[in-house]
C-alpha cells in the first residue's frame, strides 16, 4: 500500500534560515582528474588479472611490490611541494606505499628504502637491479609540471621476471589535487592485480566525535579514503549523525538537530548551503541515497511510528513505502535500484527485510537467532552487510536471501557498516564499553585484514563514497 | 489510499512557520523613550514576603512539586507504560492540570545497547508513548512537544544494566 503525502509549498516556506545552519566553511570544489595518454614499451593484450580476487586464500598477499619514487622530467617549482617536483614524486610513491601496506594488500616496499630510478628508466626499467630486492612487481611513475601549473602524473606497472609492462596511465591533475594521481595509480596496481575494481580514489563522510559521554559534540566531517584532505562541515552546535555522500559526491545527506528536532538535511557542497528534504514537522531519521542520485529514502516517525518513505532530491511529494504498527527504518538499493533491504521490528526484534523499490513484496531475510540493524547492499550486489546483534555488537555479511552469513568482527560493539566502492572491504564504527570512545574500522571479506582508521578525534557513522570520476 | 495534509494541519505549520520568522527578528537597538508623565508615581503596594521557592514556568518548580516523577522509565526494547510509569506520568498530568499555561517538551530516550537510527526510532516511540498516556489524563495534545535523543543523550555513564535502566526513559522538560 503507497501513501502520498503532499507538502512541496509547506517545505517551500520552512526553508531553514541561514544563521541557524551551524555550518562550517564550504568546500573548495575539487578539480578534475583527466586520463591522457603517456609513453611506454609497447604491450600486448590485456590478459586478465594475474592473480584471484582478493577473497580467495594469500597467494597475493606475499606478492613483492617495489615502489620506488616517481622521477621527475626536470625539477620545477610546485604548489603542491615546496620542494619541488622531484619531492613530489617521492610523497606520491609513499602515498601508494601506504595504501597498498595500510589494506594488507601486497607486500609493498617504499621510496624510503630504495633506489630513485631516473626519468629515462621509468619506461626502461633496470630489471636488473629490481631482481634481487625481492620484488616481483615494480612501480614507477613520473611528475611533470605542466606550463599551466597543472602536473602529469604517470603510473607504470612492470612484472621484474618477465620483464614486461602490465598497465600503464597517466593522468592531470591541479597541484591540489596531487593525492588523487597517488590513488589512481593505487587503483590502477590494485585492480591489474586483483582483478577486482578500484576503490582507493573516493571519500569518507563520518560524524567526528568529541566530549564527554553525557555531552558528546558530533559534527560532520569529511576525508579521503586514506584518511587525508580532512574536513570538518560543520561547527558542533547541534548534533549531526549518519551523513551520506550523493553518488556524484555533489551532496551529502545527513541529519542534524539544528532546529531542536532530528531532521535530514540536502547539504550542497559547493555551495555550503542545506535545504530539508521535506518538513511537516515530523521527524525524519535515516537518509539514504537511491543509486541514481535522484531519489532520497528516508524514515519518518509520524505519532511514534517510524516508516519508510521516498522522495526526489529535488522535493516534492513523499512516498511511503512501509505501513506497519512496528519501526520499519533505513533502507539500501541492491545497486540496480530495484530492491531495497531494510531493517523493522514488525517480528518483535530488530530483523532485515528485501521489498521492491516501489514498496511491494516486503519479506523478512534473517532469521539466525540474533537480530539485524543497518543493512547495507553492496555495490558489488552479491552481498548485505549488517549489524548483528546478538550478545555484542558485530559487523557480518550474508547473501541478499539471508543465507552464508559470515561474523566479520569481535568488538563489544561494532555497528553501522558501509561498502567500500568495490564491495571488498567494510568500514564500520566500534564504540568501547563503559567510556563510549569511538573509532572508525575497516575489515575485509576475509576479516583478517581489519584495521584502525586515523581520525583526528573520535569518529562514527563512516559513509564510503563511490569512486570519483 | 491517498492522504493529504488537511488545511487545518497545513495551516498549523504555516503559522509556526511564520512565528519562527517572528522570533528570528532581532530587537530595536534602541528603546523608544518612555512616556513622559507629571502624575507622581503611584506608592508601591506592599510586596507580599518575596516567593522563596522556584517560579511556576521553571524545570525547578516542576520537580518540586512532582519529584522524580518527571521522568518515567522503560524495559529494554519496550515502550509500553507500566504501572509504576502510569503513577509518575498520573503526578505530571496533575501538575499540569493545575498550571494550564504550561506546555512541555517530552524527550524520549534509550540506552547505547542498540543501533543508532533504531534508538532514533525508539526514543520517538518512547515519548509518543508517555504523551499518548498523559493525553488520555486530560492533558491537551498541543501543549505537549516530543523529541527523540535515542543513545546520544545518556544520564548514567557506565556500560552496565544499571546505567543501561536509567537511560531507557521519557523525560518531561518544561518549555519556559
Amino acid at each position: 500500500m503507497k501513501v502520498t503525502i503532499l507538502l512541496p509549498l509547506i517545505a517551500a516556506f520552512l526553508a531553514v534560515p541561514g544563521f541557524a545552519q551551524d555550518l562550517g566553511e564550504p568546500l573548495a570544489e575539487g578539480g578534475d582528474v583527466e586520463d591522457i595518454v603517456i609513453d611506454g614499451e609497447d604491450t600486448g593484450d590485456f590478459d586478465g588479472p594475474l592473480r584471484g580476487t582478493v577473497t580467495d586464500e594469500s597467494d597475493w598477499e606475499d606478492l613483492g611490490i617495489a615502489i620506488p619514487a616517481f622521477a621527475t622530467d626536470r625539477e620545477r617549482p610546485t604548489p603542491a611541494n615546496a620542494d619541488g617536483t622531484g619531492a613530489l614524486g617521492r610523497e606520491i610513491a609513499r602515498v601508494i606505499t601506504s595504501n597498498l601496506r595500510n589494506n594488507g594488500l601486497f607486500k609493498p616496499t617504499g621510496p624510503d628504502s630504495l633506489p630513485n630510478p631516473s626519468f629515462a628508466q621509468i619506461t626502461a626499467p633496470a630489471y636488473s637491479s629490481w631482481n634481487g630486492r625481492g620484488a616481483e612487481m615494480l612501480v614507477h611513475g613520473y611528475v611533470r609540471a605542466r606550463g599551466d601549473d597543472r602536473l602529469v602524473v604517470g603510473c607504470y606497472l612492470y612484472d621484474v621476471a618477465l620483464q614486461d609492462e602490465l598497465i600503464r596511465e597517466g593522468w592531470v591533475v591541479r597541484p591540489a589535487d596531487w593525492r588523487r594521481a597517488a590513488h589512481k595509480c593505487s587503483d590502477l596496481i590494485y585492480a591489474r592485480l586483483t582483478g577486482e575494481d578500484p576503490f582507493f580514489d573516493s571519500r569518507i563522510a563520518y560524524i567526528a566525535e568529541t566530549g564527554p559521554k553525557d555531552n558528546r559534540v558530533k559534527r560532520l566531517a569529511v576525508m579521503d579514503s586514506d584518511g587525508a584532505n580532512h574536513r570538518f562541515l560543520t561547527l558542533g552546535s547541534a548534533t549531526a549523525l549518519t551523513p551520506r555522500y550523493s553518488p556524484d559526491y555533489s551532496k551529502i545527506l545527513y541529519l542534524s538537530y539544528v532546529d531542536g528536532n532530528p531532521r535530514i538535511y540536502v547539504y550542497d557542497i559547493g555551495s555550503g548551503q542545506q535545504t530539508l528534504i521535506t518538513e511537516n514537522r515530523n521527524p525524519t531519521i535515516a537518509p539514504r541515497w537511491a543509486p541514481d542520485g535522484q531519489h532520497i529514502l528516508f524514515s519518518m516517525a509520524v505519532a511514534g511510528n517510524t516508516d519508510i518513505y521516498r522522495v526526489p532530491v529535488s522535493g516534492g511529494n513523499s512516498t511511503r513505502l512501509t505501513d506497519t504498527p512496528g519501526i520499519d527504518i533505513g533502507g539500501s538499493y541492491s545497486p540496480d535500484g530495484r530492491q531495497i533491504v531494510f531493517e523493522s521490528d514488525r517480528s518483535g526484534t530488530q530483523q532485515c527485510y528485501v521489498m521492491n523499490a516501489d514498496g511491494t513484496n516486503q519479506r523478512r531475510i534473517t532469521f539466525f537467532g540474533g537480530r539485524c540493524a543497518t543493512p547495507e547492499w553492496s555495490p558489488r550486489g552479491d552481498q548485505i552487510a549488517f549489524t548483528r546483534i546478538a550478545g555484542d555488537f558485530n559487523v557480518a555479511v550474508m547473501t541478499p536471501a539471508g543465507r552464508n552469513l559470515r561474523v566479520l568482527t569481535s568488538g563489544w560493539q561494532d555497528e553501522a557498516p558501509t561498502w567500500a566502492p568495490n564491495g571488498r572491504i567494510i568500514q564500520f564504527f566500534r564504540t568501547t564499553r563503559d567510556a563510549g570512545r569511538s573509532s572508525l574500522w575497516q575489515v575485509d571479506l576475509t576479516g583478517r585484514n581489519e584495521r584502525r582508521l586515523p581520525t583526528p578525534v573520535d569518529a562514527s557513522d563512516p559513509a564510503w563514497g563511490p569512486i570519483r570520476p | 489510499m491517498t492522504f493529504s495534509i488537511s488545511k487545518t494541519a497545513a495551516a498549523v505549520i504555516l503559522t509556526s512557520a511564520l512565528t519562527l520568522g517572528a522570533c528570528s527578528k532581532k530587537a530595536p537597538e534602541e528603546l523608544p523613550p518612555a512616556p513622559l508623565t507629571s502624575t507622581p508615581a503611584p506608592t508601591p503596594a506592599p510586596t507580599p514576603a518575596a516567593p522563596t521557592g522556584p517560579v511556576v514556568g521553571s524545570q525547578a518548580h516542576f520537580e518540586g512539586a512532582v519529584g522524580s516523577s518527571t521522568v518515567v522509565y522503560f524495559d529494554t526494547d519496550r515502550f509500553n507504560i507500566d504501572s509504576s510509569d502510569a503513577t509518575a506520568l498520573q503526578a505530571q498530568a496533575q501538575y499540569f492540570a493545575r498550571f494550564p499555561q504550561l506546555t512541555f517538551t517530552i524527550e524520549g530516550h534509550t540506552d547505547e545497547r542498540g543501533t543508532r537510527e533504531y534508538n532514533l526510532a525508539l526514543g520517538e516511540r518512547r515519548a509518543n508513548s508517555a504523551k499518548n498516556y498523559l493525553v488520555s489524563l486530560g492533558v491537551a495534545p498541543n501543549r505537549i512537544r516530543t523529541v527523540s535523543f535515542g543513545k546520544e543523550r545518556p544520564v548514567a555513564l557506565a556500560s552496565n544494566a544499571g546505567a543501561w535502566a536509567q537511560n531507557r526513559r521519557a523525560a518531561s522538560i518544561i518549555i519556559n
